[in-house]
C-alpha cells in the first residue's frame, strides 16, 4: 500500500501498562521442588495437592519444550522467574471494603470496577492479580442457585473433593511441558461448579492482571457443569509495559456432562511489546474442554491481540454422543508480535459435531499461524467437522500461515475445510474512502466485516468491545 | 442546462498525471459549471478513466502539474474523502466488494459523512432505513441488496445501481461517472440513466465518462469532449457524440498526427 497515513495508525500507546506500587509478597527467583513446596505451604493446601504439584514437577523435569511451533524468541531461563508473588494485605478479606484500595483503583482503571456501587450488573468478577485472586463479586447471589464462583485456592480449601475429583481430569499434569510447569506451580485462577440442571443465572468473568515484572504468571481455571447445567463465561487479560518479558503458562479446563454446556470467551490483550519487539508476554497456554456427557456442548470463542508470542489450542475432547464443539477465534497480530494458534477437536463419540471459525489478522513484521487438528476416532461414526480458516494480510511484511491437520480412522464421518487468504486492498480502500469514510475508519470497517461470524459469539456486551480493541490495536498499521 | 452565470464548480486547469512514472493526463483543461452535463469520450487509453480517478484522488495517481480548483478550492489539498464530504462522488467503472462490510451500515456511515458537511443531522439506523428505502426507488433496486455485504456477489448492473444509489444518498455537487454504461444491457441502462436524470439539478454538475454514444440517447448532454493523448482534443454539443457514432474515432488520429503527437 502506498498510503503513508496508514503506517502511523498502528502505533497507538498500550493503555493498560500502567504498574500499580504495592508491596508485595514475593519468593525468590528460581525453580526446584523446594519451591513447589513452599508455594503448597503458602496456600496451606491439602497433601493431595502437594502430591499433584510434585508429580507434576518431576514430569516436567523430563519433558522438552515445543518447538513445533511457528514461533521465535529466544530461550527462556526457567531460574530467572520468581514462581509466586501475592499484593500483602490483612490476611483474609471478609468482604470487599477490606481490600488494598489500591488494587481495587487498578482495577477501576483497566475498566473492571469491583466495588458494590460501580460493578457490572450483570456480570459477577474474580479479579486475580499477579498469583492471587483479591476479591470475587456476587458470590453470595450465585450461591443461592448453588452456583460456586470463587478463587481457586479457597475452592481448593471449600470444596477440596471437587477439586480432587477433577483437577487434571482434562489436561493431565504431563500433557505438555507448559501444562506440567503450571501443575507444579499454578498460584491462583478461577473454579466454577455449575449443579446438576442449573442455568447460571448471570455472566461469569474473571480478569488476570500480571503487575510483577520479573514473575511468572500460572493460574489454573476450572470449571464444570453438571447435567443439564449451563454457563457463560469470559476471561480478559492485560500487563503493565515491561521491556523483558514475562511468561505466562495458564490451564484451563472444562467439564461438561450430559446436556450441559460451556461457553467460554477470553479476550486476550497482554502487553505485546513496542514496535521493535521488546518486551512483551509470552502466552503459553492450555486449553481443554471434555463433552463427557451426551449431548454436551463446548464453544470457545478468542479474541487473541496482545502478547509477544501466542501459543495455544483451546481444544474439544468429544466424548458424549450427539456432542457439539465450537471454536471461534480471531487472532490478530502487529508490529512483532508472533501467534501460534487454533484448536483440536477430537471426535470420540458417535454424531459428535465440531465448528472451527479462524480468522488471523497480521500486520507489521508479525507472524500469525493458524494451527489445527481435526480427529475422527474409530467409533465417530456420523461425525461432522466444519473449518473455515481465513487470513488478512494489512501492509507486505507480514506473514499468514494455515496448519490443518486432519486425522480419520472413521470412513461415516465428513470433515469440510476451507481457507481463504486475502490482503486489504488499496481499491478497497479508495472505494470507502470515496465515500467519504475517513482511512481509519475504512480500515476498521474492513477488519469488523472480516471478524463478524466470530464477534457474534461474544456475549454482547463485550463484542462492541472486541471491535473497539481491534481497531485500536490496529491504528498505524495499514502502511 | 448552460447557464454563463451559474456557478462556476470545477475548473480543472493544464492537468498533468502519471501512473508509475508513465504521463497519462498531458494537459487537460476543462470548465463545469452548476446546471451542466458534460461527456467525456475517447478511446481506452485516452486518459478518461485516469482523469476521472485523478479528480477523485485515487492514491495510485500522481499530480504533476496544472491545478484543479473545486468550487474555488484546490482539489489536491484534500484527502479522498474530504472530497467526497464536500459533494465530489465518483461512480466507479468496477465498484469493488468489500466482503462481511453490510451494505446498509456503509451507506449509512457514508451518508453521514456527507451530512455533517451538508450541516443536516446524523441519521440512525431507523431513519437512514426510511431515507435509504425511498431512494431505492430512483434505481428500482430490491431492498435485499442492502442486507448483503458491499457489491459482494453483485451483478454488473446490480453494482452500477448500487453506485448510483449511493449518488441519490449523497447528493454530490459534481458527479464524475466512469463508464457508468459498461456491462449494462438497455434495461439496466435505461434505469441506471434515468436515476441519473432525475438527480441532475440546476445545482450540480455531472462528467459522464463514456466510451459509446448510447448512454447519451439516455442522458443529453449540455457539452461533448473527446479526449485523446491525454487531452480534449475537441469539444462540441452533442451533435459532437452523434459525428463520432458515424465516424469513429480514425479523425482522431489524423489530428493527433497533424499535430504531431501520434
Amino acid at each position: 500500500m502506498t498510503s503513508s497515513s496508514t503506517k502511523d495508525l498502528v502505533s497507538q500507546p498500550y493503555k493498560y501498562g500502567f504498574v500499580t506500587e504495592i508491596e508485595t509478597d514475593k519468593i525468590a527467583k528460581g525453580l526446584s521442588e523446594d519451591v513447589v513446596r513452599l508455594i503448597s505451604a503458602k496456600k496451606e493446601e491439602p497433601d493431595f495437592l502437594l502430591q499433584f504439584r510434585l508429580r507434576a514437577f518431576r514430569n516436567w523435569l523430563t519433558l522438552e519444550e515445543p518447538d513445533w511451533a511457528e514461533l521465535g524468541y529466544p530461550e527462556i531461563d526457567y531460574q530467572n522467574i520468581v514462581y509466586y508473588a501475592a499484593p500483602k494485605q490483612q490476611d483474609k478479606k471478609a468482604s470487599l471494603d477490606e481490600v488494598d484500595p489500591k488494587l481495587l483503583e487498578t482495577f477501576d482503571k483497566l475498566g473492571i470496577p469491583l466495588s458494590e456501587q460501580k460493578r457490572l450488573s450483570n456480570v459477577a468478577v474474580d479479579a486475580v492479580f499477579d498469583s492471587v485472586s483479591i476479591a470475587t463479586t456476587y458470590k453470595e447471589k450465585l450461591a443461592e442457585h448453588g452456583v460456586v464462583f470463587c478463587s481457586f485456592s479457597e475452592a481448593v480449601k471449600e470444596h477440596p473433593e471437587l477439586i480432587e475429583r477433577y483437577l487434571g481430569s482434562v489436561v493431565s499434569s504431563n500433557d505438555n511441558y507448559f501444562a506440567a510447569l503450571n501443575s507444579a506451580v499454578f498460584s491462583d485462577g478461577s473454579f466454577v461448579f455449575i449443579p446438576k440442571g442449573v442455568e447460571c443465572p448471570m455472566e461469569l468473568s474473571t480478569y488476570f492482571r500480571i503487575n510483577s515484572g520479573d514473575t511468572g504468571q500460572f493460574e489454573r481455571t476450572l470449571i464444570v457443569a453438571e447435567e443439564g447445567a449451563s454457563v457463560s463465561y469470559l476471561e480478559g487479560c492485560t500487563a503493565p509495559m515491561f521491556d523483558t518479558n514475562q511468561l505466562h503458562a495458564a490451564v484451563v479446563e472444562l467439564v461438561v456432562l450430559d446436556d450441559a454446556s460451556i461457553k467460554y470467551s477470553t479476550v486476550q490483550n497482554w502487553y505485546a511489546g513496542d514496535e521493535n519487539g521488546v518486551g512483551g508476554i509470552y502466552n503459553f497456554v492450555t486449553k481443554r474442554g471434555q463433552c463427557r456427557g451426551a449431548r454436551s456442548r463446548i464453544s470457545w470463542t478468542q479474541v487473541e491481540t496482545g502478547s509477544a508470542i501466542t501459543w495455544k489450542y483451546p481444544s474439544c475432547l468429544l466424548q458424549g454422543a450427539d456432542s457439539v464443539g465450537e471454536f471461534y477465534s480471531v487472532a490478530l497480530t502487529n508490529n512483532c508480535q508472533q501467534a501460534d494458534t487454533g484448536t483440536k477437536m477430537v471426535h470420540v463419540g458417535p454424531r459428535t459435531r465440531s465448528t472451527i471459525v479462524s480468522k488471523g489478522i497480521s500486520a507489521g513484521r508479525s507472524s500469525n499461524s493458524y494451527r489445527g487438528l481435526v480427529q475422527m476416532g474409530r467409533n465417530a461414526k456420523g461425525a461432522r467437522n466444519y473449518s473455515q480458516c481465513d487470513s488478512m494480510l494489512i501492509g507486505d511484511q507480514a506473514a499468514a500461515n494455515t496448519y490443518p491437520y486432519i486425522r480419520s480412522q472413521q470412513p461415516q464421518a465428513a470433515i469440510e475445510h476451507e481457507a481463504s487468504t486475502c490482503r486489504i486492498s488499496e481499491d478497497q480502500l479508495f472505494y470507502l474512502q470515496s465515500r467519504g469514510i475517513g482511512f481509519e475508519e475504512a480500515v476498521s470497517m474492513m477488519v469488523s466485516g472480516f471478524c463478524r461470524d466470530v464477534f457474534n459469539q461474544l456475549p454482547m456486551e463485550f463484542a462492541a468491545e472486541a471491535d473497539k480493541l481491534l481497531a485500536l490495536k490496529l491504528e498505524g498499521s495499514v502502511g | 442546462m448552460i447557464r454563463p452565470d451559474a456557478e462556476l464548480l470545477l475548473e480543472i486547469t493544464d492537468l498533468h498525471a502519471a501512473v508509475e512514472d508513465k504521463p497519462i493526463l498531458k494537459g487537460v483543461n476543462l470548465q463545469v459549471r452548476a446546471g451542466e452535463i458534460h461527456a467525456v469520450m475517447g478511446r481506452n487509453g485516452s486518459g478518461k478513466s485516469t482523469l476521472s480517478k485523478v479528480l477523485a484522488g485515487h492514491p495510485a495517481y500522481r499530480v504533476t502539474g496544472g491545478s484543479v480548483r473545486y468550487r474555488s478550492q484546490d482539489l489536491f489539498e484534500l484527502e479522498p474523502e474530504e472530497r467526497a464530504r464536500l459533494g465530489v462522488f465518483l461512480g466507479f467503472q468496477y465498484p469493488v466488494e468489500i466482503p462481511g462490510v453490510s451494505n446498509l451500515e456503509f451507506l449509512r456511515v457514508a451518508t453521514n459523512a456527507r451530512r455533517e458537511k451538508q450541516g443536516s443531522e446524523e441519521l440512525d439506523t431507523f431513519a437512514f432505513e426510511d431515507h435509504v428505502r425511498e431512494k431505492l426507488a430512483v434505481v428500482q433496486m430490491d431492498p435485499a441488496f442492502l442486507e448483503r455485504s458491499v457489491n459482494e456477489g453483485f451483478s454488473g448492473g446490480e453494482k452500477k445501481r448500487n453506485e448510483i444509489l449511493q449518488m441519490a444518498l449523497l447528493e454530490p455537487v459534481v458527479s464524475i461517472l466512469d463508464e457508468t454504461d459498461s456491462g449494462l444491457d438497455i434495461d439496466a441502462l435505461r434505469i441506471v440513466a434515468g436515476g441519473v436524470n432525475q438527480l441532475a439539478t440546476t445545482d450540480n454538475a455531472t462528467l459522464l465518462i463514456t466510451h459509446y454514444q448510447r448512454l447519451l440517447d439516455e442522458i443529453t448532454p449540455d457539452y461533448v469532449h473527446v479526449m485523446a493523448a491525454g487531452r480534449i482534443l475537441r469539444t462540441g454539443g452533442r451533435e459532437l457524440a452523434l459525428e463520432l457514432e458515424q465516424t469513429g474515432y480514425d479523425w482522431v488520429d489524423k489530428e493527433l498526427a497533424a499535430q504531431g503527437v501520434a
